[in-house]
């Protein structure tokens, strides 16, 4: 299994968790809270079993916490969108929104992979990406569909993310899959379709927004100033 | 004299404190080195990032080494994936008793079922929320009781 591949699939989840976590104790209901450290946790989980294997693999010597705590932002894999900011609830949820409309089709390919290690793995995550994309999808929904206010939320949020979801598009899962998931999700929500136009990339070869760097020196900070330190 | 099986089978998961691991189905093998009296355990998680897997680890190893196994090995294995399937009928039961809605049957179509109030049985409930307080469990309400609940989501 490619080194590369496998950091792919483990920083999105890695980054997406973190994001996720940020809410932790400010969401907008108690309710809310729970679900978003319940997948965030999910995320994390993935995370470390995808990063574990992607380190044995590289045969380097290098641990889950290493490639985590001890990469810097041009090493990291993660498509551009999970580093994103958290905006308003809206932004996050479409942000879920597209990241599990692409991790449920992948995960669910990747199942059947011949290598049986990443198979288990996917089997396992898939499951968890199902309850994700339907969460999101009805956040979507009910806020799409909802009041004057929460409607131009969500919509500006759909549009604000829009342009960074083709760099998930740009591999295994093909645009019209991902959409086929996506645009009746934005229908039943009362959003437009954003129009394609401005298609902002790089973050699988390591070229990241400068949100990575802050995420990472907040993420990073007590292991490289302790390092090894256990609770 | 207790097997390294029995011993390892009778260990609580610590989130759902009245059902043991065995009757959770995520004890998938427990076998012993006749030479060596290695013991290795394999175990497999509910949910990837369920925060009680290194609980039971050590739980699993306290309790092997209780029963004369001080050599004890646990292993995590992700494939076949867990199922709620895999709980037994009398875990069912013990989280019924415990008033945790125990999950439906998962079959090849996804259907959604109501779920039955652990405490009066009426069929009358609502989903609060997907996510509970452990990844495995949904919050419920019954609207015949008025009392909320916790549901293992099938999975």
């Amino acid at each position: 299994m490619n080194v590369d591949r496998l950091l792919e699939l483990g920083d999105d989840a890695l980054i997406a968790a973190q994001r996720l976590a940020e809410w932790h104790a400010s969401s907008p209901e108690m309710e809310e809270d729970v679900a978003l450290a319940n997948i965030a946790l999910d995320q994390l989980g993935a995370a470390r079993l995808l990063l574990t294997y992607a380190g044995e693999v590289e045969g380097r010597g290098r641990d889950e916490d290493a490639l985590a705590f001890l990469r810097d932002d041009r090493e990291f894999r993660n498509c551009l969108l999970v580093e994103l900011p958290n905006g308003d609830f809206a932004v996050t949820m479409a942000k879920l929104l597209f990241l599990s409309a692409y991790q449920l089709p992948l995960y669910t390919r990747l199942a059947s992979h011949e290598d049986q290690r990443l198979a288990a793995i996917a089997g396992k995550a898939r499951k968890e990406s199902a309850y994700h994309l339907d969460h999101s999808a009805q956040w979507t929904i009910r806020l799409g569909d909802g009041t004057e206010e929460s409607h131009r939320r969500m919509q500006d949020a759909v549009d604000e993310l829009w342009p960074y979801t083709h760099e998930l598009t740009a591999g295994e899962v093909s645009r019209a899959e991902w959409l086929s998931t996506v645009e009746p999700v934005l229908a039943e929500a009362t959003l437009t379709r954003p129009a394609d136009g401005w298609a902002p990339g790089g973050g699988r070869a390591g070229v990241h927004t400068e949100h990575l760097s802050y995420l990472l020196a907040e993420m990073q900070v007590l292991h490289r100033a302790h390092p090894g330190a256990r609770w | 004299m207790v097997s390294a099986r029995q011993a390892a089978a009778a260990v609580v998961d610590p989130e759902l404190r009245v059902v043991t691991i065995e009757e959770l189905g995520i004890l998938r093998d427990v076998s012993v080195d006749e030479g060596t009296g290695h013991v290795t355990v394999t175990i497999t998680p509910t949910y990837t990032g369920c925060p009680a897997m290194d609980v039971i680890r050590d739980d699993i190893r306290t309790a092997l080494a209780a029963v004369g196994h001080p050599d004890a090995e646990v292993r995590t294995v992700f494939g076949p994936p867990w199922t709620t399937d895999w709980i037994s009928e009398s875990g069912r039961a013990k989280l019924t008793a415990a008033h945790i809605a125990p999950p439906h049957r998962t079959g090849p179509v996804a259907l959604t079922l109501s779920v039955r109030c652990p405490r009066c049985g009426s069929p009358e409930t609502e989903q609060l929320s997907r996510f509970g307080s452990t990844a495995c469990k949904a919050l419920w309400r019954c609207r015949a009781c008025a009392e909320p609940f916790d549901h293992m989501k099938a999975l």
